[in-house]
C-alpha cells in the first residue's frame, strides 16, 4: 500500500459539513474461494472507521464484510466552519489502519 | 487449569490488542468495539439483538436511498437519512445476506442522520435501516432487486 488508502472531501453548507471518502481496501468476506485452487480466500476487512471532527470522535463506522470492495462513506455533522480539521482512520481484522485528514472547505 | 483460563483469556484479548497497538483506538473505545456476535448471525433478529436492540417500530422519518433495481449486487449504494432527533446509531442491514448486518454507524455529538457507503447484497431482498434514538429503535425498509449476487461472486 504505497498509494494513500484513503481520499477524503469535506465540503460545508449552512454549518453542516458533508464528508466524502474513499478508502482502497480489498474487503474480502472470507467466504469467496479462490477458483483456481478452490481454497477460501481468507477474510480481510475493515472492521471499524472513525471520523473526528477537531480531533473530536462524530462517527464510528463498525463495518463488516459486506461492506463493497473500496468503500465509499459519507457522513454529516453541524457545527462545521472552513478550515475545521476532519480526520478519518480505518483499522482492518488484520491489524491494518489507516489515517487521513483534511480541511472543511 | 489457571493456565487454560489464561489462554482463553489471552486468545479472548489478542484480537483487541490487534486493534490497541494500531494505536488508534483509545482502549476505551475498543471496549465497546466491534460486535462480532452481532456481524456473525445469520439472522436480521439476531443481528440485532448483537447491538442490543430487541424490538424496532416501524418509521416514516427515515429515508433509504438506494436503487430499485442493482445491477450487480457486489456495489449496491445505500443512503440513509432521517429526521429523527437525537440520532445515536444507524444500522444497515440486507436481510437475506449470509449474514445480515453489514454495517453499524455510531453517530455522537453533532453527527447529523445521514450516512451513505456501499453494500454487497447476495440476492434480491430488502435493505432494513434502523435508528437509535434516545433508546429507542426505528426501523425502515426498501426492497432492491438484484440481478448478479454480490457475496462469493
Amino acid at each position: 500500500m504505497a498509494k494513500k488508502s484513503i481520499r477524503l472531501r469535506a465540503s460545508n453548507k449552512g454549518g453542516v459539513a458533508t464528508v466524502k471518502a474513499l478508502i482502497t481496501h480489498p474487503m474480502e468476506t472470507g467466504l469467496r474461494k479462490n477458483k483456481k485452487t478452490g481454497k477460501k480466500i481468507p477474510a480481510h476487512f475493515i472492521q471499524t472507521v472513525s471520523g473526528k471532527h477537531n480531533g473530536k470522535e462524530v462517527i464510528l463506522c463498525e463495518w463488516g464484510g459486506a461492506v463493497s470492495k473500496n468503500p465509499y462513506l459519507s457522513f454529516q455533522f453541524a457545527g462545521a466552519k472552513k478550515g475545521d480539521s476532519v480526520e478519518l482512520t480505518w483499522s482492518d481484522n488484520k491489524g491494518g489502519s489507516e489515517s487521513a485528514s483534511t480541511k472543511v472547505r | 487449569m489457571q493456565r487454560r483460563t489464561f489462554m482463553k483469556g489471552t486468545l479472548a484479548a489478542s484480537g483487541v490488542a490487534v486493534a490497541v497497538s494500531a494505536g488508534l483506538l483509545s482502549p476505551r473505545a475498543v471496549l465497546a468495539a466491534w460486535p462480532k456476535s452481532a456481524f456473525e448471525a445469520k439472522s436480521v433478529p439476531d443481528a440485532l439483538s448483537g447491538l442490543g436492540i430487541s424490538t424496532t417500530a416501524t418509521s416514516g422519518d427515515i429515508k433509504i436511498k438506494a436503487p430499485d433495481i442493482a445491477e450487480n449486487g457486489a456495489v449496491v449504494p445505500v443512503t440513509v437519512q432521517t429526521s429523527i432527533a437525537g440520532v445515536t446509531s444507524i444500522s444497515i442491514l440486507a436481510e437475506k445476506n449470509g449474514s445480515p448486518l453489514t454495517a453499524n454507524f455510531v453517530l455522537k455529538g453533532s453527527a447529523q442522520g445521514f450516512v451513505a457507503t456501499r453494500i454487497k447484497m447476495q440476492k434480491t431482498s430488502a435493505v432494513i435501516a434502523v435508528v437509535k434514538a434516545g433508546g429507542k429503535a426505528y426501523s425502515a425498509r426498501k426492497e432492491v432487486k438484484v440481478t448478479i449476487g454480490g457475496c462469493g461472486g
